[in-house]
């Protein structure tokens, strides 16, 4: 048995310490070790983007990160989105509301890649959300209603704003 | 899909991560941003059997100017080259460029000096480096030295980097004044490996005759491939459509050597060289000409 190394890691603002395998991806010891299965894990060498997370604040690929290297820093994953059982998070409720996802696969990713990406651009174009999404791969939906469900939640945080 | 089994080595400096690299010669392998190797061992291509953990290196990440020009610390991620206000300012084409490395979830991680040595000939960070003349600082537990870009590059995934050396800093010079540059590339999505890219980079006289150019193209052949004789063309003349034309044609028929894929053949590589020279000559040369105040034509 190769040698385990003592991971600490806040995930969703809750602290976690286990003991893992160097070479354990960061997607497995979420959904593995802290049984967080929201993170989903599609192709592991960067190209789906159905592991994106968010570290410290970044989206990154889970799947190209080991595990051990998250010790000390800071992750948010899909299950950290939600305020509570009963309230999701704006992007989620628009993503529900446009019919965003057919069989959801892809959906925790790309909730990850775009919840950053709005609150920097808060008022995105269809081509800025279009290019902010290529690096997450659908293959139900055609893309359109995702642009869609992006756009209403744009327009709600600038109504929730005013 | 799973990583084999490694020893992982967290340092505590850099002195120390080229100590384990030097005990361990070519066994050990420093662990940057991971977003190539990291892909690589999972698919099990790559099987070091130590991996030297170079992320928490505060003092490779980095991004500075001084009288020889910029100096960007090998762990610095893209993301933050892609941002930051001195590299807009005094490396333009090294900043126009980094929004085209493949998406912000791999920038985040990527780094400057992790695509350097990994050298990827679809990669634009090598030819960015080919094209603005930078010099690469390799250091080892026995010393340091300075590698011309054009030097480093020595072929697919393979650099002038000896086994026991890391690569810390990458250095840009200044550019002239009365100098344009531009990058265009060609890819099937936004945050795809290109098809073909090119950096063009020209300086013009108070004429706006081309003094200087220089081209290089991604995808194009075994590493950053530079085009002599096409750059030549230009010397000494007006930027005319006539004059970039010749010159897209030398490159994409003469000087580049394009392999082909599965998403595209050789012919269609040249072609798209043939257009994106065109496009880069011209922006290049605009841009050399506002710098001077010149309207080209």
């Amino acid at each position: 048995m190769p040698p385990l190394h003592s991971v600490k890691v806040t995930v969703n603002g809750k602290q976690y310490e286990r003991q893992t395998e160097a070479r354990t991806l960061l997607s497995d010891f979420l959904r593995h070790e802290l049984g967080l299965t929201g993170t989903h894990v599609g192709c592991e060498h960067g190209v789906c983007g159905a592991c994106t997370i968010l570290f410290d604040g970044q989206p990154i690929r889970s799947c190209l990160t080991f595990a051990v290297q998250a010790n000390g820093h800071a992750i948010t994953t899909v299950e950290g989105l939600a305020k509570s059982q009963d309230e999701l998070h704006p992007l989620q409720q628009a993503f529900w509301e446009a019919h965003g996802l057919q069989c959801g696969f892809c959906t925790s990713g790309i909730l990850m890649t775009l919840v950053p990406f709005l609150e920097e651009n808060p008022n995105p174009s269809e081509h800025e959300i279009r290019e902010a999404l290529s690096g997450n791969l659908c293959r139900c939906t055609g893309y359109q209603h995702i642009v869609d469900a992006v756009m209403l939640a744009a327009q709600k945080y600038a109504t929730s704003k005013t | 899909m799973k990583p084999p089994v490694f020893e992982y080595v967290v340092p505590e400096s850099l002195d120390v991560a080229l100590a384990v690299i030097a005990e361990h010669g070519g066994d050990a392998k420093p662990l940057a941003g991971g977003q190539s190797l990291v892909p690589a061992m999972n698919f099990r291509v790559a099987q070091p059997a130590v991996l030297v953990d170079l992320n928490p290196l505060a003092e490779l990440d980095y991004v500075r100017q001084d009288d020889d020009g910029l100096r960007i610390g090998a762990m610095t991620r893209q993301r933050r080259v892609e941002r930051d206000a001195l590299v807009a300012e005094r490396a333009p084409l090294l900043h126009e460029t980094m929004p085209h490395i493949a998406h912000p979830q791999i920038r985040n991680r990527g780094t400057i000096g992790g695509s350097l040595a990994h050298a990827d000939p679809a990669a634009e960070l090598p030819v960015i480096a080919v094209a603005l003349d930078a010099r690469i600082k390799a250091r080892s537990a026995s010393g340091e030295r300075s590698i011309p870009a054009a030097e480093f590059f020595q072929g697919i995934f393979t650099t002038a980097l000896n086994p026991d050396e890391l690569l810390v800093e990458v250095a840009f010079p200044a550019m002239p004044p009365w100098a344009g540059s531009s990058f265009v590339e060609f890819a099937r999505r936004h945050g795809d490996y290109a098809l073909m890219g090119v950096a063009a980079v020209v300086t013009v006289d108070e004429r706006a005759v081309c003094r200087q150019a220089r081209l290089v193209y991604l995808n194009a052949g075994d590493g950053p491939v530079t085009a002599k004789q096409a750059a030549q063309l230009l010397l000494g003349h007006l930027p005319s459509p006539e004059a970039i034309e010749a010159a897209a044609n030398m490159a994409a028929d003469s000087e580049i050597t394009p392999f082909g894929n599965v998403h595209a053949t050789a012919d269609y590589q040249r072609h798209l060289a043939r257009v994106l020279t065109r496009r880069a000559l011209k922006q290049a040369f605009e841009r050399a000409g506002e710098s001077i105040g010149l309207v080209v034509r």
